[in-house]
């Protein structure tokens, strides 16, 4: 989700705050060049007479919206781009100066505050308006209000896809069926009515066979921390390998070639015995493998990072990682059964699944993944994610007997980053490892 | 000369009774005299309580502690950035006060009572427990299938765990009966509208919450002795500012801070405290003529129940406003109670309170429509600053009519 801005930003940052960067891969060049190539269209959308679709990540029908002919637009990335940029704090201010509460999702006060700053997107050039607001409703309750906010600005059309929630983990057909429902008699016309053109089955069904080779290979990148060392950091570097197959290139040759060189690139450092790289270089020898709970912080992501970088933790495995899906529990996108597979996805994603899946999902990670520690970062913004951790954490402390650590931050707010206390809470909590390894504890 | 009785004060005595009854004994009591009977809790905002009475089931309508539960166990689920209604509510879970419910629905509200389902299932695993999905599309083959398919589960989860099977004539009894409760609540804001000197806010309040605990025929009972009473009051008019308060949904006000908004020089002619008994607009259109809803048709009762949700459903801040205007409803809601101004008060930390405000605001702007806000928690005890916000705003509308 957040690689757009990471390829953009990383080096710059890390370079203004460290060591210098490692060399880039083939797959991160790669990126890169996508999300240029990406954002160049995108400037150029009106003049090309290219319709654009505002939508969330979760949830998102990047082959239908593709297929119809039309391009995306996701907020949340453009949020967490100002965060990274160092822009967030200035927006939220203008949003709540503009009557926004202080209490509410900072990503909606940073997305407002960047459309009333004249909507200067993470290139420096205008984001184009959206023609349609598709609100696929999945496991947040806040994208509803945030589209209901976009549509008083922009005046345009909204198409809302309902996703029920999967309060016990199973998807019914009749979630199913009204997913599907909601597709051919409301999205797909809705699509067709703002594009001017027939959504292209045949090239739905071919976008989602790109998909489902694409996820084929980001799994396989993410059970490569099963192996120890793990080659890679699942949260922090996982991010950057969302950021594709979440965003707009999803159904893309482009997204095929990358997670193939990826997985490629990952598996060599398995042979080679490396571990991940971090925002500094090659992270040192694996001491604490970790599995994450919750969003990262934007506006201090490399701080953050760091903290556990320097302390040569790793985490193997995150939900937030999954909020675009999960494909490692099996899912592809089926392109013989393209709406029903399109339903299942939008079901599928991490938040929209009840407490008691969301804990299963976390204990089979800490057991697959041999994780010595988890930690929760409880972000002030998302009630979707934050409501209920706390008993996540004792539960998962009873199930597994691996302790647990719990920090509090947020999205995109500086304010709500408290750097001392949560580098001394990281130190105390994996000076609690260390310790409860010298004892003996696995 | 002793003061003149006031003949609807042991009503709303009642009332307050059933408001403090947070152990549920009357809920008990019910049961008892039931043959054990399942009662299951409903949080905020909205389940059709005529479902639950059809099979049998005394729905009950939960809005967590209050001012009057000291939380301890229910912090230590939830951080600081959170509302309150969830942790008073597993105070009391924990602390045993709702022993007497055999379970519990969430409705789709928000992100937090809908993880408040999965943990209410961990934690109170013996207990029933269900997610509603409520529809957010409105048209009858798509939400409104939906929403019916999402019904008869619950029904059919609660007969197997002891309700009666959902009937047909049953539902049409329990629909035809709950029409009458909301032709008596439609008259109870009337009044309250007409004579807000002559039923207050909090009395309003109190009465219409008596009916999240009572059944049905019950809670038109008291309604029925109270509007019959009512003329009989003795009152006295006062010169308030008229105004409707809205945001307060989901976690109730303390009923101290609703009275002291009425000491502030405001009456409250209307508000949405109560919106879980008052969602829908009007009577449940059973055998009514509605146009065509194919699948869907009024004369079959569940179908109806279904339709008064999508067709008639309140313009909420829960729910998508698909092609309606944001606070468009709230504007003629002013219009029509000839009210002056509006009180936007939200709970603390509410995300569709609070998201919905600035677009609600903005409506109210561009009516010219004077309005002031405040945020509470259920528990708060300090209502001075409220008061002087309110007594102020009042003013500022009596003198200038704009705040
Ligand atoms: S007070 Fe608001 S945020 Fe809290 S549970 Fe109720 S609706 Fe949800």
């Amino acid at each position: 989700m957040s690689t757009q801005t990471a390829s953009l930003s990383t080096p710059t940052t890390a370079r203004a705050a460290g060591p210098a960067p490692a060399a880039k891969d083939l797959s991160q060049q790669r990126q890169k060049e996508m999300l240029a190539d990406y954002f160049e269209k995108l400037t150029r959308a009106k003049e090309a007479g290219q319709k654009i679709v505002y939508t969330f990540v979760p949830g998102n029908l990047n082959e239908l919206i593709a297929a119809a002919g039309m391009m995306n637009v996701l907020p949340e990335i453009n949020a967490l781009q100002s965060g990274m940029r160092g822009r967030s704090g200035g927006y939220i201010t203008e949003a709540e100066k503009h009557g926004h509460s202080e209490d509410v999702c900072t990503y909606v006060k940073c997305d407002i505050g960047m459309m009333l700053n004249g909507n200067i997107g993470p290139t420096g050039t205008k984001l184009p308006e959206p023609d349609l607001l598709l609100l696929s409703y999945t496991g947040c309750f806040t994208f509803m209000k945030w589209f209901e906010l976009l549509r008083e600005h922009y005046k345009c059309p909204v198409a809302m896809l309902h996703v029920p929630y999967q309060p016990e983990g199973r998807i019914t057909p009749d979630m199913r069926k009204y997913i599907v429902d909601q597709l051919e008699k409301s999205i797909i016309p809705a699509l067709e009515k703002v594009s001017g053109r027939k959504l292209d089955r045949d090239d739905l069904a071919a976008r989602m066979a790109l998909s489902s080779k694409a996820e084929d290979d980001l799994v396989a990148v993410w059970e490569s921390a099963k192996h120890t060392p793990s080659p890679i950091d699942g949260y922090f570097g996982g991010v950057y390998y969302i950021g594709p197959i979440f965003s707009a290139f999803r159904g893309t040759q482009g997204a095929v070639e990358y997670y193939r060189e990826l997985r490629a690139e990952v598996e060599e450092r398995i042979r080679l015995g490396l571990g991940p790289v971090g925002p500094d270089g090659p992270i040192g020898p694996e001491r604490h493998r970790l599995v994450v709970e919750g969003p990262p912080n934007w506006t201090s992501f490399f701080d953050f990072w760091r903290m556990f970088s320097r302390e040569n933790a790793v985490v193997c495995a995150s939900t937030y990682t999954r909020v675009g899906g999960l494909y490692d529990l099996g899912f592809r996108h089926d392109p013989d059964r393209a709406l029903e597979s399109l339903a299942e996805y939008c079901l599928g994603c991490y938040t929209n699944l009840g407490l008691p899946s969301r804990i299963d999902l976390l204990e089979k990670y800490i057991r697959e993944y041999q994780a010595d520690g988890f930690l929760i970062n409880s972000v002030k913004s998302c009630n979707s994610f934050s409501a209920g951790q706390l008993l996540i954490l004792q539960e998962l402390e009873k199930r597994t007997g691996v302790p647990g650590g719990f920090i509090e931050s947020d999205l995109v707010d500086p304010r709500y980053f408290g750097k001392a206390n949560i580098d001394n809470r990281l130190q105390s909590y994996f000076q609690m490892l260390d310790a409860r390894k010298a004892r003996g504890y696995a | 000369m002793s003061a003149p009785t006031d003949p609807c004060a042991p009503l709303l005595a009642r009332a307050e009774a059933l408001l403090e009854d947070l152990s549920l004994h009357g809920v008990a009591a019910w049961k008892a005299a039931h043959g054990g009977a399942p009662a299951i809790g409903i949080m905020p905002v909205f389940a059709p309580r005529p479902l639950f009475e059809a099979i049998g089931v005394l729905p009950v309508n939960i809005y967590g502690g209050g001012d009057r539960v000291d939380v301890i166990k229910g912090d230590a689920y939830y951080q600081s950035y959170i509302c309150h209604i969830p942790r008073s509510t597993i105070e009391m879970g924990l602390g045993g006060q709702l022993d007497a419910l055999d379970g519990m629905v969430f409705p789709s509200t928000c992100d937090v009572i809908r993880n408040l389902s999965g943990m209410w299932r961990m934690l109170f695993p013996q207990k029933y427990s269900a997610y509603l999905d409520l529809p957010q599309t409105f048209e009858a083959p798509l939400g409104g299938l939906f929403y019916r398919h999402e019904l008869s589960r619950i029904a059919a989860e609660l007969v197997a765990r002891g309700a009666r099977p959902l009937d047909a004539d049953r539902l049409r009894e329990a629909i035809i009966v709950e029409n009458r409760r909301r032709a008596l609540l439609a008259d109870l804001a009337s009044l309250r509208a007409r004579e807000p000197w002559r039923l207050k806010a909090s009395e309003a309040y109190l009465l219409t919450r008596a009916g999240a605990v009572l059944p049905c025929a019950e809670h038109i009972e008291l309604l029925e002795a109270f509007l019959a009473a009512a003329p009989e009051r003795p009152v006295r008019a006062y010169d308030n500012v008229r105004v409707i308060v809205l945001g307060a949904f989901c976690e109730q006000p303390p009923i101290g801070l609703i009275r002291t908004l009425e000491r502030s020089g405001c009456d409250l002619v209307d508000d949405d405290f109560q919106l879980g008994l008052c969602a829908i607009d009007g009577a449940i259109p059973l055998d009514e003529d509605v146009g065509d809803q194919s699948p869907l048709d009024t004369h079959d009762p569940l179908d109806a129940l279904v339709l008064s949700y999508t067709l008639r459903g309140q313009a909420t801040a829960t729910r998508y406003i698909a092609d309606g205007v944001k606070g468009e409803a709230l504007v003629n809601r002013v219009r029509t109670l000839g009210a002056e101004g509006v009180i936007l008060a939200a709970p603390s930390f509410c995300d569709p309170a609070l998201l919905d405000q600035p677009m609600i605001e903005q409506a109210l702007n561009d009516a010219g429509i004077p309005f002031t806000s405040f945020k509470y928690a259920e528990n708060s005890a300090q209502f001075q600053t409220i008061r002087e916000q309110a007594g102020a705003f009042s003013d500022s509308v009596k003198l200038w009519g704009a705040a």
